[in-house]
């Protein structure tokens, strides 16, 4: 079996067995579901409630209507005294916030790392190797919503530098945005630099004992074009596929990170719904993060056996 | 016997794109060279002691914590409030509401450690076994199993342990110990399949090992050589993982704090003094770098242990 035909398999099962947990999950709410979604409600909206989520039918069936539902883009109601009003609407709003965010912080640890991870790699041993190493370990040790907040205090507050909630789109005035996602992108990024630098450096190692490497060096190549052309060609590709697997962790403080600088990311509504006790809401943000995680898994292993031949032509 | 060459395709889960992908719980940079030349011989040096020390006293501070001349967490003296480290005698001065933030800091310490040791043991008996299980027999259980880790490393970590808080122990009328307890479960849960993974690749190889073979030649029955023969060889990968995942247990734990699932207040947590300082950065700090400081330290610590480990034993989830 080719290998893409396995991980698509895979990807089908994950899918399956993951929003399947999810589509259960208001079911799962401890007493009467319909109680926790919506106390306030009169006996007949409870009732509406119960029935439009089909608390008591089969699990089979509660599973598909959810699953048609959501494929169709119906991701449920906020249920308050007031009435009803679509998830679906803030969703639209909030995704590409999130994206933002992730694809920032990804972008600036990279352009952070690569250089880094390249010239410790170089000068292995020395002592800006050293310097460095020890560095990104210490940064390891702490944890982003910590320094989310210590920059928002020390660079925010104490210096007044830059604005430290809020958000501004794109396309009303650039700068402002990239002011507003400056330090939720800095916070997010440091821990994966720390990651990456170790990571590429350890692979560039390696690579640079290669027989090639001498080869190159030998013709009188100059170590820049080795290093930048030679070496860090074959490395990157484990940092690359890293780089997309670590979107799980990204995913995760991202939420974290959203909260403390007031983004109306999917975090924020996420947190919202918590504390709001909008289950339904909750559910389907689960889906939305859980379904874009696995896809992305999937492509980046996609990506993954296209880039390299070796996984292409692996007999499965 | 020969090492047998393993055929890459015979393991779902490690070919080579999985045996690089990161785990949160672990930072898998797995085989990354150490810092520090002591540590890279896998020896403990002046920084691993003074981890040791560290970790020592912050545990024994928690478990101490009853009967420790300090003020009780929850007291409330409102001139105090906001006040910085060093006022009326209170080394890390008051928070938000006036309470000791000494004192919060040592309990908080018990709410932290508590969660992130009961998790991770949790997932090191469960991810353990059947890890141990899947390597051991290999085939079918192996498929299942492994199938099954990898469903649920599907899902972003944080994400499924605050979804499984937020479905079992959030709303009105939760009390802290049910939020506690549901905390150290969901984290649990989500620490399975990493440190059953890790147990199933070293469990691979030591299986294929000599002295196993002997053992089986001799008669021994599978139980007895998968308990005696091969998992003392697993231990120490499975421990130098399960440090750092007490690590990221701690940090997940403030994560949740920050989204108000963390440890049920006004039980303090680590994470939970730091969630409610938020509100008080402005003009007061402290009540947010103190307790950060201390995670750090404490990760910090964590992580270098168990690189030491790591580093000694050559624990390498690519060992294969």
């Amino acid at each position: 079996m080719p290998v893409l035909l396995r991980r698509f398999i895979h990807l089908v099962v994950v899918l399956f067995c993951v929003t399947l947990f999810v589509a259960l999950l208001t079911s799962m709410l401890p007493g009467d579901p319909v109680n926790s979604i919506a106390g306030f409600a009169p006996e007949e909206q409870k009732e509406q409630i119960r029935e439009q989520l089909g608390l008591d039918d089969p699990i089979p069936v509660q599973y598909g209507r959810w699953l048609s539902d959501f494929v169709t883009g119906d991701l449920g109601s906020y249920w308050t005294v007031t009435g009803d009003r679509p998830v679906v609407d803030r969703v639209k709003d909030a995704l590409p916030v999130s994206i933002q965010l992730m694809v920032y912080a990804q972008v600036l640890a990279l352009v952070v790392a690569i250089p880094l991870g390249v010239a410790t790699a170089y000068r292995a041993g020395s002592r800006f190797d050293r310097g460095s190493n020890f560095t990104a370990f210490g940064l390891l040790a702490l944890p982003n919503f910590a320094l989310a907040l210590i920059l928002a205090y020390y660079v925010g507050v104490q210096l007044g530098w830059l604005p430290v909630t809020g958000y501004v789109a794109p396309s009303e005035d650039f700068v402002e945005h990239l002011r507003r996602m400056a330090m939720p992108a800095i916070a997010l990024a440091v821990g994966q630099i720390a990651v990456y630098m170790r990571l590429l450096r350890s692979d560039m190692i390696a690579t640079l004992q290669e027989d090639f490497i001498t080869m190159a060096k030998s013709k009188g190549v100059s170590p820049r074009r080795v290093l930048w052309r030679h070496a860090l060609r074959p490395s990157s590709l484990t940092l690359l596929t890293v780089a997309g697997l670590n979107v799980g962790t990204l995913i995760g403080s991202a939420v974290v990170i959203e909260v403390i600088f007031s983004l109306p990311g999917l975090g924020s509504l996420l947190y919202e719904s918590i504390t709001s006790r909008q289950y339904i809401a909750f559910q389907s943000l689960v889906a939305i993060i859980a379904v874009g995680y696995v896809m992305l898994n999937f492509l980046v292993d996609v990506l993954y056996a296209v880039l390299d031949p070796r996984i292409r032509h692996a007999r499965a | 016997m020969p090492e047998r060459d393993l055929d890459v395709a015979e393991m779902p889960s490690l070919t080579p794109v999985s045996t690089m992908e990161p785990v949160d719980l672990v930072r898998a940079d797995g085989g990354v060279p150490l810092t520090g030349k002591k540590a890279r011989q896998g020896k403990l040096g002046v920084i691993g002691w003074l981890s040791i020390s560290w970790l020592a006293l912050v545990t024994l501070a928690a478990i101490l914590a009853p009967i420790l001349p300090i003020d009780d967490p929850n007291q409330v003296t409102a001139s105090i409030a906001r006040q910085p480290p060093g006022t009326d005698g209170h080394i890390f001065g008051g928070d938000g509401l006036g309470r000791d933030l000494f004192s919060r800091i040592i309990w908080g310490g018990r709410s932290s450690l508590l969660i992130g040791t009961l998790s991770v043991l949790l997932g090191l008996v469960l991810g353990g076994l059947l890890g141990l299980v899947a390597g051991y027999f290999r085939g079918r259980a192996d498929g299942v199993l492994t199938g099954g880790f990898d469903v649920l490393l599907s899902f972003p970590q944080l994400i499924l342990a605050l979804t499984l808080v937020t479905v079992f122990a959030s709303g009105e009328g939760v009390t802290a110990t049910r939020r506690t307890v549901v905390l150290i479960l969901a984290l649990g849960v989500v620490s399975i399949p990493v440190l059953g993974r890790i147990t199933r690749a070293n469990t691979l190889t030591w299986t294929q090992r000599e002295f196993v073979l002997a053992a089986r030649a001799l008669g021994a029955k599978q139980r007895e050589i998968m308990f005696r023969e091969v998992l003392p060889n697993v231990l120490p990968a499975m421990f130098s993982i399960a440090l750092l995942g007490v690590a990221v247990v701690i940090v997940a734990e403030g994560g949740l704090s920050l989204l108000g699932v963390g440890t049920q207040l006004p039980r303090p947590s680590w994470g939970n003094i730091i969630a409610e300082g938020r509100s008080e950065l402005r003009d007061s700090p402290h009540i947010v770098i103190i307790p950060t400081i201390i995670i750090f330290l404490t990760v910090f610590a964590l992580n270098y242990l168990g690189d030491v480990v790591r580093a000694r034993f050559d624990v390498r989830e690519s060992a294969l």
